[in-house]
């Protein structure tokens, strides 16, 4: 059979290794899911990307630390003794031959799929500072990236101290490297309660929970633990800029009256991290009862991408799971357990049944609908939505060209998105290539629920209407010069700018009446500019 | 019922928005449809390269693109002239066979020192033995672009309809009389087929056969960089260009043939590929390998057996014009678009010699020819 030479085929993937079971993630979820499978047999590689660099932190990688990490980060080697303090489990792990790589990232997987069948299994991108980027072909992933925070623009939400509410749980419990002394919690679903109580408890003191509704969103049992432990609560009242002092926020203004805090923390919505799934290929979904876009997952945790899986808070959050880690780590087991069955270590079902959410007693997409009409429609004064592309609310709803441009504004302004657009919902890919929303560095970890929103709150659909903006890999920075990899030197030898089809490139004078492939010169130097 | 129009235009990427656009400037009465967002696919998706010297396009590519912001009311970030790095004897010998091509037309590419080089794209290394100065061509934004010819359209009282989904032609005679969507019926008095990769199966409902076989490419994005002072680099087995935001854009490497059509709209999974290309990068621009890639992305190209476009009015219709650019689509698009509209309106092109895009060029195509050429998906290969 003929081989296109430029093409990939009858070219090798250059791997590093391989594994029966890769876990992303070491958080209850990926532990549990590493446990399970190493005992029943299997070889296993868990990584986690934690502790990430200073550097990386400081561009809001893969949470938004604020810059309130204290000195403690610069030192890599104590954040991870730390974290394996404050994990037990985790460290356990080594004991019984998992191979634990912390600080390594997962950047990308790649599995075949329509349009794409040149891998040759489940194929996991991972850079560390030791082993430099690599690919690692796995029989199995497991896909546990746990969480992050939703942003919301206000007035001042760029200063240094404005900063994730998990962020923050995180540095505080795992690392005990939040430079926190007093902070104000942005919203109180149950996650943003339980979070204000564990940094309570880890000695930050909480100045007020602000709610844009009139009455705390949370249970009625969280509700009276936060006032039992002498938090306030703010309602009906939304941020409306910070007092910025040379080290960052020193208060949170709101409508009515000022706030003397040091950190705000962004506790609206706790989002699922669907990243390298979706990069993947593979399908999400909008479950609002479970903390946004979703992977669609069968009941062994498989997505339609054979092989990868996924468990934990990347699958959903609800309050039950969020109060009690069991919830993930089951879900962990039960990824494993079908993992073990597809790898043929184990067989029959899991024993483990699945957790589901308590129907909601507040619609996320909602609630965080009325935040960002509170937050950032509602607000006196123009700030950025996108921070790196600083790109602000009215020029996403005007689709704007960016101003680097310099263009001036045409009518959008009184055109509605459908006229802008098209018809159907807005689409956030189309709205970000415009105005450039969501294009930065952070890859819009920052911003792409607040466009979701915003695009909802402007054609007053539901936040489940508005399409997922598609996650790219990397789905973490990693610089030209480090993303060097081994290659098959088929590659290099047949590398071509674009698809070196022969004539396609051929003098215009050169070009016959008819073509055939017989026809062609197979003396000739062809090759595509 | 739905309104039709006297020229229904199927696809809104560049290559059918582009003639939709040359058509409403005329004052006739287009529709163009898609079954997605204007630029979803290729279109938006490309290096944004504006020169194709071996099409007969060329000439008109080079006198519209430097007007194209103005005549479409909205900024395409067209950059004029480009340069192209030498990093092998290979290459510059490639090279040299543009320059030669260029000339013929009457344009000039300059033959730069490494030193002049370095000097004009501060990023470049002690690794390159010179380079070209392109004095035409450029790089434009391609979404950027797709969207300004969409709402040129609709400025000149075209309409762009997105979402809905062609599913067959009405038939009188040898003409086609309406074009049949998921959103009902469309009449028109002519019919234009310009849909990259469906563009063969939608002309199959006619009985046209167009051979094309797709095939899946790869860019990568970088954090914004300091704006060059020229900003239309390439070299080293690449293609793309700095944007005006100041992000390297690049693409290049081995591509993948893939069934595209057997699950329509379906992802555009991006490959290890990207890396490859990365270090490219890095090695065409040493000074910028801090910087960090923050996207890369794919697109499915479709192709001619020759690799070159067909812009025709296949018989028996006597109504129905089609354009298939071959991976060349996004720089030629405003030049092919006009041509498209005069084979709509004059039944020629009295601007360029379009017989080398004639569509019975692939009377005596071998029908295997997708296999002879190697061009068949690996699943496939594999059985």
């Amino acid at each position: 059979m003929t081989i296109d030479i430029k093409s990939v085929a009858g070219k090798r993937l250059e791997i590093s290794g391989e594994t029966q079971v890769l876990v992303v993630g070491a958080g209850p979820a990926g532990i549990a899911a590493a446990r399970r499978a190493r005992e029943a047999g299997a070889e296993v590689v868990l990584v986690d990307e934690n502790p990430v660099c200073f550097e990386m932190m400081g561009e809001s990688v893969p949470q938004i630390w604020g810059a309130r990490m204290s000195g403690a980060v610069r030192n890599r080697n104590a954040m991870t003794e730390a974290l394996l303090e404050a994990r037990a489990a985790l460290a356990d792990l080594f004991e019984i031959g998992v191979d634990v790589r912390l600080g390594t990232a997962c950047w990308g997987l790649f599995a075949n799929q329509p349009n794409m069948g040149w891998m040759p299994g489940v194929v996991a991108g991972l850079i560390d500072e030791t082993e430099g980027n690599r690919y690692l072909q796995c029989s199995q992933v497991i896909v546990a990236t746990g969480r992050r925070d939703m942003g919301l623009a206000f007035p001042g939400w760029d200063t240094p101290g404005v900063m994730g509410a998990g962020a923050a749980v995180m540095l505080a419990r795992l690392y005990n490297a939040l430079d926190s002394r007093v902070a104000v919690m942005i919203g109180s679903t149950d996650e943003a309660l339980l979070q204000a109580l564990d940094l309570a408890d880890a000695g930050v003191r909480i100045a007020a929970i602000v709610e844009q509704a009139d009455a705390p969103v949370g249970s009625d049992d969280l509700t009276r633990r936060v006032e039992d432990a002498g938090i306030a609560f703010r309602l009906s009242e939304a941020p409306r800029g910070v007092i910025a002092g040379s080290d960052g926020v020193e208060g949170l203004l709101l409508r009515d009256g000022i706030v003397s805090c040091d950190t705000v923390l962004l506790g609206v919505g706790a989002v699922p991290m669907v990243d390298l799934l979706h990069a993947a290929g593979a399908h999400a979904r909008f479950a609002a009862d479970r903390g946004g876009f979703v992977p669609v997952l069968d009941a062994g945790l498989e997505t339609a991408l054979s092989g990868l899986r996924a468990a934990g808070d990347c699958t959903g959050i609800w309050t039950a799971k969020s109060a009690d880690p069991e919830i993930a780590a089951t879900e962990g087991r039960i990824a494993a357990d079908a993992a073990l069955v597809a790898l043929g270590l184990e067989s029959g079902e899991t024993a483990e049944s699945l957790a589901v959410p308590a129907v909601a007693t507040v619609d996320a997409g909602e609630y965080r609908k009325a935040w960002m009409r509170a937050a950032v429609v509602e607000a006196l004064e123009e700030m950025p939505v996108c921070q790196c592309e600083e790109v602000t609310a009215r020029e996403i709803l005007e689709v704007r060209p960016p101003r680097y441009l310099k263009v001036p504004p045409k009518e959008n302004e009184t055109r509605k998105l459908s006229e802008i657009l098209a018809e159907g919902p807005p689409d956030p890919d189309q709205v970000k290539r415009l105005t450039r929303a969501g294009m930065g560095p952070c890859q819009g970890r920052r911003c792409r629920e607040q466009v979701q929103a915003l695009l909802a709150l402007q054609e007053d659909l539901s936040l489940g209407a508005i399409p997922l903006a598609g996650y790219r890999n990397p789905v973490r920075p990693l610089s030209l010069g480090d993303a060097a990899v081994a290659e098959d030197p088929q590659v290099t030898e047949h590398w071509e700018p674009w698809f070196g089809i022969p004539p396609q490139w051929a003098p215009l004078w050169t070009i016959g009446d008819k073509y055939t492939v017989a026809s062609l010169s197979t003396t000739e130097d062809y090759a595509s500019e | 019922m739905n309104k039709g129009a006297s020229v229904v235009v199927i696809g809104a990427g560049v290559t059918g928005l582009s003639t939709a656009f040359w058509l409403a400037r005329d004052g006739v009465d287009v529709l163009v449809l898609d079954r997605s967002p204007v630029g979803r696919e290729a279109s938006g998706r490309n290096g944004g390269g504006c020169s194709h010297h071996f099409s007969p396009l060329f000439p008109e590519e080079q006198r519209l693109w430097p007007m194209m912001d103005e005549l479409l009311g909205y900024p395409t970030e067209f950059v004029p002239h480009q340069i192209s790095i030498s990093m092998s004897r290979e290459r510059q010998h490639l090279y040299r066979r543009t320059v030669e091509s260029a000339a013929r037309h009457g344009f000039v590419m300059e033959e730069l020192d490494a030193q002049t080089v370095r000097d004009m794209v501060p990023l470049a290394g002690d690794n390159m033995l010179g380079g070209y100065y392109s004095h035409f061509g450029g790089k434009a934004n391609p979404q950027r672009t797709v969207q300004a010819y969409a709402w040129a359209v609709r400025d000149h009282g075209g309409r762009v309809k997105q979402n809905v989904t062609v599913t067959g032609f009405e038939r009188a005679g040898d003409r086609v009389s309406a074009v049949l969507t998921d959103q009902g019926r469309f009449e028109c008095d002519h019919v234009v087929i310009a849909a990259g990769p469906q563009t063969s199966n939608l002309a199959a409902m006619l009985d046209v056969d167009i051979p094309t076989r797709a095939a899946r490419a790869e860019m990568i994005v970088t954090e914004p960089l300091p704006l060059m002072p020229h900003t239309g680099v390439d070299g080293n087995g690449l293609y793309g260009r700095q944007t005006l935001r100041g992000n390297l854009a690049y693409g290049g490497g081995p591509h993948e043939w893939v069934d595209t059509e057997a699950v329509p709209g379906g992802g555009r999974p991006s490959s290890p590929v990207a890396m490859s290309i990365a270090q490219r990068v890095a090695q065409l621009l040493p000074k910028a390998a801090h910087a960090r890639i923050i996207r890369n992305w794919a697109g499915i190209i479709e192709n001619t057996p020759d690799g070159r476009p067909v812009l025709d009015q296949p018989e028996p219709w006597t109504n129905l014009t089609v354009g298939i650019m071959s991976g060349v689509g996004f720089g030629l698009s405003p030049a092919s678009g006009r041509a498209l509209m005069q084979l709509v309106t004059m039944r020629r092109c009295d601007f360029a010699d379009l017989s080398t895009l004639r569509l019975d060029r692939f009377s005596d195509l071998e029908p295997d020819w997708d296999v002879l050429q190697g061009w068949t998906p690996i699943q496939r290969m594999a059985g």
